[in-house]
């Protein structure tokens, strides 16, 4: 057990932190975290007042580096605006969605279509809504981009809090009644707890699809309208449209950059944090560090402001909570909320009915040549996309067998390749791009390969993971039975690893439809290099404003994958959790 | 007696399915709490012991009839009582301290005064020292006692506690029940009254004033008396050992009042047969543990008495009498007043090597099991040699529970595929004939 609990009795406000020596230090590190917040609270300022500043359609973006920084913070705010708004609606839906049954049975299902709609699609849709709204404020591109980013997180965040809720233990359920928990004490102290880890790591994968997105909608062409927002998509593009090898490498570095610091500052730290939230009932031996949380831990300023300002806070809004839901316990259910809430599910079927007929009558106005496109397009598509599937396997599934292996490779290799995959394969679209231009490859197979970039990745991990799970003692079975390799591949290794790559192949089949949207069709220095495929529909109705053809695309592409996950991949994750479990 | 704080008035609990048909839990059954009482509640598994705890707690409603908090209806409030659990059900990411504060909190307490009374708390069941430690880092028994400082510092009217032992090793149980029971006694402990369920025969006639058993299918109360020696308990004395005989008897004759020692003693008659319940509901045994259970028996010449080999074993009710169930079910065993017995059929089983094991078993069960019975005789009717499980299902659907046809199917799979009466396969939840089956040697042969 650890020595550091067998602590004197906690007297109000002095948390365990104060026992820790080093007041020296902690002025430092209390002096380096005010000049940090005071300089983030400077820059969100300073972004403000530019959203809301005149629209101007043509900005400029320039190649320069010293502009990099501020084209990252722009980058950065919008991902976290978007992240904001994402666990937002993500509370909320989750937890209408898990209380209220008659709900349930249509918000879940919704929530599954939802996941499978391409974002990508959503994009000319969005923009030119949000440019309506605002039409002479720079905060209308704005808001399309981050509404697109918070269409990208929020689904697989919503359901991994619906799903954490709905598996509450019934005794702690009960507890919580028997000790007439409120409903901000349930939700403060066992709701949202429960739920964290689990909104953790959907947050971190979130985040990381928001880049992709991020990057494809900061430049982009609708019709005849240019739409540009400055950050480190739109350098980046700008760089490869120009051919400017060292801009491209500085924005690469800059992306990276940015992607370890916020690994750094805010994932690892909350990760460490989120460890006590674990349901486990025997502390693990191997517990997540983060060195960022021990300084904010340190700080006496934190601590001051913790014990005089955030502590009462807590504590007379509990007060308030508890006071409300003594004098609200014996009240029937007001007459006014029941209608509202008929009210709004009434307005919702009409909105829906509506918007159905509206779509059918656009889709009736397509003519035959179009739905022949749709069709052979979405065969390509699939085609590439399966072949950037098997070809991501080939490689991934003995490399990451070997690592997960091998601890010491693993050592070396994992870090590694959590860094290659945390760069959004967007990013790297245009350079790619560049490459095959120069080496004279089309787009036709050009595109697996930048479907593949952004793909691979899920694969590989899921294959680390699943090597890792296999138990040692299996392996020395194998040995001692002395399996030859195909063997040891067809008994053991392959049957272990079945989930993981399960999950691994779903997450990327997903990812690889909706890559296709900007892999089968690109503009570089003014020229469009396209090919066959239903994402390359997709763009091309967008960027004409043919929005007959892009609703209808879209709606291929979404039946396409729901069909794809519901005949394949639903029965791949039944025969691995049914038959490829590896449980006592 | 004084007045009683929870009274039950004809509680019953049943689900309704979709053709109308009920499955009922537990039937029309009367239950009061009062002062100054400890009242153990036994049962087999699915006698519906935790169901009524949580009717009578307000956690949950019964289907008809009504729970009475001091002579007025609950209707679905909380009143002040609190549940020890099984699990703990602590909160893993609050301290000791915060645990037990928790329920302070919801009432309204200010920051210093639950601050106060949890500390108390925690000192009174000897954590001191704890009080910022994560439950992870804390052993089963301490868990335990913080779920004990987090039920008591609300200081509440009846103390319930669910199978609060079960889940830790004998003696930190042992350990635990004592001190408990010290606390009681010496009147340190903030509550009128406490409602024990258990599973574990001793532990009641160690602790409670008042013992209700429960049968099962559906459950309801079999016996309800009062245990009149005084504390602390020997668990050797005469008198101890009756009350887990007693126990015992009341336990093993399904459908029979026997009355409680003291009152008339034990002279009621015996070898009455059973009464064939709507459905024969298997007892969730193993094949492997009644082969076991034969030959522990065929060791101690055929015979011994059910209380002395649970204490040996080491084996709460729940996990022994399943397998005596079986052990009877098959024909293997004879049960006469709390003793258990081999028949020459059981004797020969547990002798036997596997391959005529499994033969002597599928005849027994076959002859004496309905449904294994009916799936041979339906699986023989077709062409195939194979039908789905939810045929089978269905047929358990009318007469138990969700959770108890799972119970049942399972048993009955595992009893059929030991028995090689037919084989199962999961991935498409088909039951099919063994054609080996056929080569199974029959018992005469040996």
């Amino acid at each position: 057990m650890a020595r550091g609990t067998w602590q004197p009795i906690q007297i109000l406000g002095k948390g365990p932190w104060s026992l820790l020596p080093a007041q020296t230090w902690s002025v430092l590190t209390d002096f380096v975290i005010f000049a940090a917040g005071l300089s983030v609270f400077y820059v969100i300022l300073l972004l403000g007042r530019t959203w809301l500043g005149p629209f101007n359609p043509h900005v400029e973006i320039s190649r320069d580096p010293t502009k990099l920084p501020m084209y990252a913070a722009y980058s950065l705010l919008r991902i976290a605006v978007a992240y904001v708004l994402s666990l937002a609606f993500t509370l909320v839906y989750g937890y209408v969605a898990a209380y209220n049954p008659k709900a349930e049975r249509i918000m879940i299902p919704l929530l599954d279509i939802l996941q499978s709609i391409p974002v990508l699609s959503f994009l000319p849709g969005v923009m030119l809504a949000m440019v309506a709204l605002f039409p002479h404020h720079q905060i209308g591109v704005e808001m399309g981009a981050i509404l697109l980013i918070f269409t990208g997180q929020v689904w697989n965040m919503a359901f991994s809090f619906y799903s954490s809720l709905k598996s509450i233990p019934r005794d702690m359920r009960e507890a919580a009644k028997i000790y007439r928990f409120n409903w901000y004490q349930r939700f403060t102290q066992f709701e949202l707890p429960y739920a964290a880890i689990g909104l953790v790591w959907n947050s971190m994968m979130s985040v990381a699809g928001g880049w992709f997105f991020l990057m494809a909608c900061e430049m982009f062409v609708l019709g005849s309208r240019d739409f540009r927002l400055p950050g480190l998509g739109s350098y980046l593009q700008t760089a490869a449209s120009a051919g400017d090898t060292q801009a491209i490498f500085w924005g690469v570095g800059v992306m990276i950059l940015v992607i370890v610091l916020l690994d750094q500052i805010v994932w690892r730290p909350v990760i460490a944090w989120a460890e006590k939230f674990k349901m486990e009932q025997v502390e693990s031996a191997d517990v997540p560090r983060s060195w960022f949380l021990n300084v904010i831990r340190g700080s006496r300023g934190l601590i001051r402001l913790r014990k005089r300002v955030i502590r009462p806070l807590q504590e007379r809004l509990t007060m308030h909570f508890v006071r409300q839901h003594d004098s609200t316990e014996d009240a029937p259910p007001v007459l006014w909320k029941v209608w509202t809430g008929r009210a709004i599910a009434a307005i919702a079927v009409v909105a829906v009915l509506y918007a159905v007929t509206r779509a059918i009558a656009m889709l009736t106005g397509l003519d035959g040549s179009e739905y022949r496109e749709l069709l052979t397009g979405a065969g390509a598509t699939f085609l590439r996309v399966l072949a950037a599937l098997v070809i991501g396997a080939a490689w991934t599934i003995p490399a990451g067998v070997a690592i997960g292996f091998n601890p010491k490779l693993a050592r070396v290799a994992q870090p590694l390749a959590q860094i290659a995959a945390s760069v959004p394969a967007t990013a790297l679209f245009p350079i790619v791009l560049l490459v095959l231009i120069r080496i004279g490859g089309g787009l036709g197979l050009g595109s697996i390969v930048l479907l593949l970039l952004g793909t691979q990745w899920y694969i590989l991990f899921n294959v680390i993971a699943g090597a890792m799970a296999i138990p040692t003692d299996l392996r020395e079975a194998s040995d001692l039975f002395k399996f030859t390799r195909a063997q040891r591949w067809r008994k053991l290794i392959l049957p272990g690893i079945f989930p993981y790559l399960i999950t691994g192949l779903v997450t990327a089949s997903g990812g690889a439809w909706n890559a296709s949207i900007v892999a089968e069709y690109f503009r570089l220095k003014d020229k469009t290099y396209t090919t066959v495929g239903l994402g390359a529909t997709i763009s091309r109705a967008s960027d004409a404003g043919n929005f007959d053809l892009l609703l209808a695309s879209t709606i291929v592409m979404a039946i396409v994958v729901v069909t794809v996950n519901r005949l394949v991949w639903r029965r791949m994750y039944r025969l691995a959790a049914t038959r490829y479990t590896l449980e006592t | 007696m004084s007045e009683a704080i929870i009274q039950a008035c004809a509680v019953e609990k049943y689900y309704s399915q979709a053709d109308g048909n009920r499955i009922e839990v537990i039937a029309p059954t009367d239950l009061s709490i009062s002062p100054g009482k400890i009242v153990g509640l036994l049962g087999p598994s699915g006698s519906g012991k935790s169901t009524l705890l949580r009717m009578l707690t307000g956690l949950s409603k019964p289907s008809s009839g009504q729970v009475l908090w001091h002579h007025k209806p609950m209707d679905g409030h909380i009143p002040n009582v609190s549940i020890v659990f099984q699990s703990f059900a602590l909160f893993p990411w609050l301290t000791v301290l915060e645990n037990v504060e928790a329920p302070l909190i919801a009432r309204g307490a200010g920051a210093i005064e639950r601050h106060k009374r949890a500390l108390k708390m925690i000192d009174t069941v000897g954590l001191d020292g704890f009080e910022t430690a994560y439950p992870k880092e804390l052993s089963g028994g301490m868990k335990q006692r913080v779920g004990f400082a987090r039920a008591l510092v609300v200081e509440p009217e009846v103390l319930f506690m669910d199978e609060p032992f079960s889940a830790l090793d004998v003696l930190t149980a042992e350990n635990l029940r004592s001190e408990l029971l010290e606390l009681w006694l010496n009147k340190k402990m903030p509550t009128t009254a406490i409602f024990i369920v258990t599973h574990n025969i001793e532990e009641a006639v160690l602790l409670a004033d008042r013992v209700i058993v429960l049968g099962r299918n559906p459950g309801r109360i079999r016996s309800d008396f009062e245990i009149d020696i005084p504390q602390y308990r020997d668990r050797k004395s005469p008198r101890f050992l009756a009350y887990v005989d007693y126990i015992y008897k009341t336990l093993t004759r399904p459908e029979q009042e026997a009355p409680a020692p003291g009152k008339t003693a034990g002279q009621s008659a015996n070898g009455q047969p059973r009464m064939r319940t709507k459905f024969q509901m298997l007892p969730h045994a193993r094949p492997g543990g009644i082969a076991g259970f034969m030959e522990l028996l065929a060791d101690r010449d055929g015979s011994e008495d059910l209380y002395k080999l649970a204490d040996e074993l080491s084996m709460d009710v729940d996990d022994l009498l399943p397998i005596v169930d079986a052990s009877v079910m098959l024909g293997f065993a004879e049960l006469h007043e709390g003793d258990v017995a081999t028949t020459p059929e059981g004797r020969a089983f547990g002798e036997a090597d596997i391959q005529t094991q499994k033969a002597i078993f599928r005849k027994a069960a076959l002859e004496h099991v309905a449904l294994l019975r009916l799936i041979e005789n339906t699986l023989h009717a077709k062409r195939d040699r194979a039908i789905g499980e939810e045929f089978f299902r269905d047929i358990l659907d009318e007469h138990f529970s969700a959770a108890e046809v799972e119970r049942q199917f399972e048993t009955a799979l595992n009893w059929g595929r030991y028995a090689e009466i037919f084989d199962y396969d999961s991935e498409s939840k088909r039951l099919f004939h063994n054609e080996e089956a056929d080569t199974v040697p029959s018992p005469g042969n040996h």
